[in-house]
């Protein structure tokens, strides 16, 4: 196996591309570096297409919505914390409480675990870059755009108002006359784009640029979590995109598909907000599941209990989490059959669930933990996991949710479910992957006070919202009577969350002393077994100076197996450094199938990206000439996109010939 | 080192779970010390068949899902911190083993899932139409922010429009038809029904029944403005007699009672308040606000915010907006003279 092209036999390349090695300093690395450097300065910031750069974008960026948010939700806690209080008007506290579901839920879960993916596929997957580079690029700055867009209206005091749900007739014309809802309704179909482009290129990304060798099961486990919410997204997004654009074209042109008065119909609002919704919500969790899936093994000195058992779980509980919408509206008046139908699907998509609990429990038990901080967060998320998943049973069963629905119990049940799954598994991540990122550990000592004022702040704020909610306590209400027995959880909440907001900037100080002060990490300190952990730290532009060739799902573990597994190579094999390039290999069973050759650094992306946002203000503004004027920019930005370059060629010689290839 | 990691975690876990459950201890007493009982608890209080079944549901969810919650916990719990022999910590051991904990655990939560759904789906449709057919029929319509509420008959003088306020005879199911009149709101009687949506262009029916007199506490619950906190209503079920006497009340027109003040009162309210309010027997026909043909019989104003005390009406009539930012009723500037005539006629509406 010392030359993987020999093994495949008809390779469908343009070329045979050498194989060697080429260790950090020798001529051949210098030339790959300078192949792959981004030009210093602003230039370069605009427009480069490197993943790492990107997926650092994107975790910073979303971690900024993520303090915007929590702050939203801190004044939002003021307010409530005891009866009849009048710091928040009702107004700003539906602005408010509106804000921080899209910016949650829209800004910073999703785009958070894109972050992650974009950083971590192509050094996971042994490549030099994802599938589609600029349309990486595009994808955050797509992403950037919309979220401006989305909180432009937010400072002159006209953010949308009509909950992240947005529901009809509520959200029409006759009801909110100002811009609030068409800034949110065409701030989401922007992000549409930015969500839409960038699941086509992950799934692309999986079957297509893994290392030689890397079949389909042994890919990380994490890999498995973004592919599934990536290819859910593909179906979800054009339902949201759709309903979003409707209702602006009900606002804007006077069309009546949610106009009672003329026969529209509320309860298609519902339907398509809810068709999109609840995948949305595995979209955000089964990456983050796949972090700790990914990670925890680590710290438990053991790999994963099932992997494939993990993987196809995930997988189901997305399938399930296309027929589970109208569990957000049991309380709509449906009838009892449907009902049923929903309920039971609803208790069912929990089997999934059971199987990576357990999965998780018996590597820690089979395991031999190593208690970093990382791990804390991991085991932390596993107790949050169970709570969320045992509430949401509760308001699966139907007659009950005609009860918990629209209460305090619901909020707390999605927090569980949104901080536990995604936030404690995201923070915990970035305490596993800061070396590689940045070439430093992160501390210790405030790795665990983090964690704990975490824990401890969460449940304290959260657990007693369950409480609250049976008591009775309903939703979006901007201030309660004294009378309600609401005041005492409600005091203790408020305590809870700002805790765990403490608990939250001692992770973020964490950060930034890290990064200047932070012990030098070499490229594998956690002795962990994948690609990304075989190359220096922080990563160098081109990620491998040699394509590795894969032969066990742990490369770096393979020595110390006690079950035989084959070896892998990772100082020899396809050099590829006439130009930008990486091995592009085959979906199932990763035999090299041609050389991708990969763009450069282009402005493009951030000009169409641009002009598409500016055209957005435009129609948002009823700027009509400008509105014109940018759609032609994005032509313009797109033509010179799309302009041939015979750099980029991937041109394959002998049709006939590699027919019979590929299928041998 | 990595002893002292061990003996910190060991040590912040303990006193995490203390905390934990003190915490969560305190609220439950708390709440139920708070004021005996809070009105839309339905978790405690369930005073009818359309919602006790699923207060049942309520409990052996609750009962099993700690049970299942405190399971885990303490498998994690061990898992994490169980002795190790401290032999071959080089070896990392083979994947395959351990499938038998996904095997069992998956088995028996899929066993439960199955029966949990099969009881909630039997306590569907238990709750989901009246033993007897409904004796009484209505219709509630949700505005911005109050309900209005018509009570049918087949003969057509004897129906009648009230607000917020529902009257009904125990022991009886009540068919409650549901309507909005702008957004959608949600009809919510804890402690007697779940919620269900009131949809503009649509028709919900929902049954309902109180086995004890008393007064049950209601409320939106789907948001529907700036307002929403504060759209409450009452629903009062009383014995056959009682109900009967108040639905002739509610049939009868106002009564005309004539004094000076009260005729200035009258006349105030038809310049200025009957472009909204109707008053049965005046010329006031407003159809945008609450009937107010009884308005002294009821409870509570402005949707639940207030008790109806001739001070609180007072209150509500000129500052209606500090109560309620953002209603549709207007604060009307009013002399000292002209609010005592409205009182004293507002005060006839027996």
């Amino acid at each position: 196996m010392s030359n993987a092209s020999q093994s495949t036999p008809g390779l469908n390349l343009t070329r045979v591309p050498d194989v060697g090695s080429a260790p950090i300093g020798s001529a051949a690395e210098i030339r790959l570096a300078q192949l792959w450097e981004t030009a210093p300065g602003w230039r370069g910031w605009l427009s480069t297409v490197d993943h790492k750069e990107i997926g650092i974008r994107y975790l910073v960026t979303a971690f900024i919505f993520l303090l915007m948010g929590g702050t939203e939700a801190l004044i939002m806690r003021l307010q409530l914390a005891r009866p009849d209080q009048t710091l928040l008007t009702p107004e700003q506290y539906s602005q408010l409480f509106t804000m921080h579901g899209i910016t949650m839920i829209f800004l910073y879960s999703a785009p958070m675990l894109s972050g992650f993916s974009n950083y971590l596929w192509p050094l996971m997957l042994g490549s030099r870059d994802m599938a589609f580079p600029r349309l990486n690029a595009i994808s955050y700055w797509f992403f950037l755009f919309a979220g401006i867009f989305l909180y432009a209206s937010f400072p002159l005091g006209q953010a949308p108002n009509a909950g992240w749900f947005d529901y009809v007739p509520f959200a029409g014309l006759d009801y909110n006359t100002g811009p609030n809802i068409d800034v949110y309704a065409l701030g989401m179909v922007l992000l549409g784009i930015s969500t839409t482009v960038g699941s086509i290129n992950f799934i692309v990304t999986l079957f297509r640029t893994r290392a030689p060798g890397m079949s389909i099961n042994r890919v990380p486990i994490i890999v498995w979590g973004t592919f599934t919410a990536s290819v859910a997204n593909v179906f979800a997004i054009p339902s949201v995109s759709l309903v979003f654009f409707l209702l602006w074209l009900d606002r804007q042109t006077g069309t009546h598909f949610f106009d009672v008065v003329n026969g529209g119909k509320p309860m298609l609002w519902q339907h398509l907000f809810w068709m999109f919704g609840h995948p949305w919500v595995y979209a955000v969790v089964l990456p983050a599941m796949g972090i700790v899936s990914e990670a925890l093994p680590t710290f438990c000195r053991r790999p994963l209990v099932g992997y494939s058992a993990v993987a196809l779980s995930t997988m189901a509980t997305m399938l399930l989490g296309f027929g589970v919408w109208i569990h957000h509206m049991f309380a709509t008046g449906l009838p009892a059959l449907a009902l049923s139908f929903f309920g039971a699907a609803s208790m069912v998509i929990s089997i999934p669930s059971a199987v990576a609990v357990f999965a998780w429990i018996a590597t820690i038990w089979l395991g031999r933990p190593v208690f970093k901080t990382p791990f804390l967060y991991f085991a932390g998320f596993v107790f949050l996991f169970v709570v969320g998943g045992l509430s949401g049973v509760m308001t699966a069963a139907v007659p009950l949710d005609f009860q918990l629905n629209e209460t305090y119990f619901v909020v707390a049940h999605l927090h569980y479910v949104l901080i536990g799954i995604n936030v404690f598994p995201v923070v915990g991540g970035i305490y596993y992957w800061f070396p590689k990122f940045f070439g430093r550990m992160m501390n210790e000592t405030l790795g665990k006070w983090s964690f704990w004022v975490m824990f401890i702040g969460f449940n304290l704020g959260f657990f007693p919202m369950h409480l609250s909610g049976l008591l009775g306590m309903p939703r979006r209400i901007y201030t309660y009577a004294p009378n309600m027995g609401w005041n005492t959880v409600n005091m203790i909440t408020t305590l809870g969350s700002f805790i765990f907001a403490a608990g939250i900037l001692i992770f973020l100080a964490n950060v930034f002393i890290s990064l200047k002060r932070g012990a030098i990490a070499h490229s594998n300190p956690w002795d962990a077994p994948t690609l990304e952990w075989a190359i220096p730290s922080p990563p160098p532009a081109y990620n491998f100076t040699v394509i590795p060739f894969v032969a066990s799902r742990h490369p770096l573990w393979e020595d110390r197996l006690d079950e035989g597994s084959g070896r892998s190579i990772l100082d020899k094999g396809y050099l590829l450094m006439e130009g930008r390039e990486t091995i592009g290999t085959t979906p199932l069973d990763a035999k090299p199938d041609i050389i991708l050759k990969m763009p450069g650094d282009s402005y493009a992306p951030f000009l169409l990206a641009l002009s598409t946002s500016l055209a957005f203000a435009g129609l948002l503004l009823h700027w009509r000439d400008f509105t014109a004027l940018m759609s032609l920019a994005c032509t313009l930005s797109l033509t010179a996109w799309m302009w041939p370059s015979k750099a980029l060629v991937q041109c394959v010689p002998d049709i006939n010939q590699d027919k019979g290839a590929a299928h041998g | 080192m990595k002893d002292s990691a061990f003996r910190f975690c060991n040590r912040a876990a303990v006193k995490c779970a203390f905390i934990l459950i003190a915490l969560t201890a305190a609220p439950v007493s708390a709440a139920l010390a708070e004021n005996g009982i809070a009105p839309l608890n339905y978790f405690l209080h369930s005073y009818g068949p359309a919602s006790t079944p699923a207060m049942y549901l309520g409990w052996v969810l609750v009962a099993l899902l700690l049970i299942i919650l405190a399971v885990i916990t303490l498998l994690l719990i061990r898992a994490v911190f169980r002795k190790r022999s401290s032999e071959e910590t080089l070896i990392i051991k083979g994947e395959a083993q351990g499938m038998r904990w996904i095997y069992i655990g998956t088995a028996i939560s899929t066993g439960i899932l199955f029966s949990l759904a099969i009881y909630s789906l039997v306590t569907l449709n238990i709750i989901a139409r009246p033993a007897q057919p409904p004796a009484l029929t209505l219709t509630v319509t949700g505005y911005d922010w109050w309900w209005k509420v018509e009570y049918e008959d087949d003969d057509p003088a004897r129906r009648f429009v009230t607000a917020n306020e529902i009257h009904i005879p125990v022991g009886q199911a009540v068919l409650v038809k549901l309507k909005s009149a702008d957004v959608i709101h949600a009809f919510w009687a804890p402690a007697l029904a779940g919620k269900t949506q009131m949809i503009p262009g649509l028709i919900n029916q929902k049954w309902l029944q109180a086995d004890t007199e008393g007064v049950y506490r209601g409320q939106c619950t789907q948001y529907c403005g700036v307002q929403h906190a504060h759209m409450g209503l009452e629903i009062v079920a009383q014995n056959t007699a009682d109900f009967r006497k108040w639905q002739d009340a509610q049939r009868k027109t106002a009564a005309m009672v004539s004094a000076f003040d009260v005729d200035a009162g009258r006349n105030l309210f038809l310049d200025r308040c009957a472009g909204c309010h109707t008053i049965r027997g005046t010329g006031a026909v407003g159809a945008h606000a609450p009937d107010l043909t009884h308005l002294k019989s009821r409870r509570l104003i402005a949707a639940g915010r207030l008790t109806n005390t001739p001070e609180h009406l007072a209150e509500w009539i000129t500052h209606a907006q500090e109560l309620k930012p953002g209603a549709r009723m207007p604060s009307m500037a009013l002399t000292a003279a002209e609010i005592s005539g409205l009182s004293a006629f507002l005060s006839t509406l027996n």
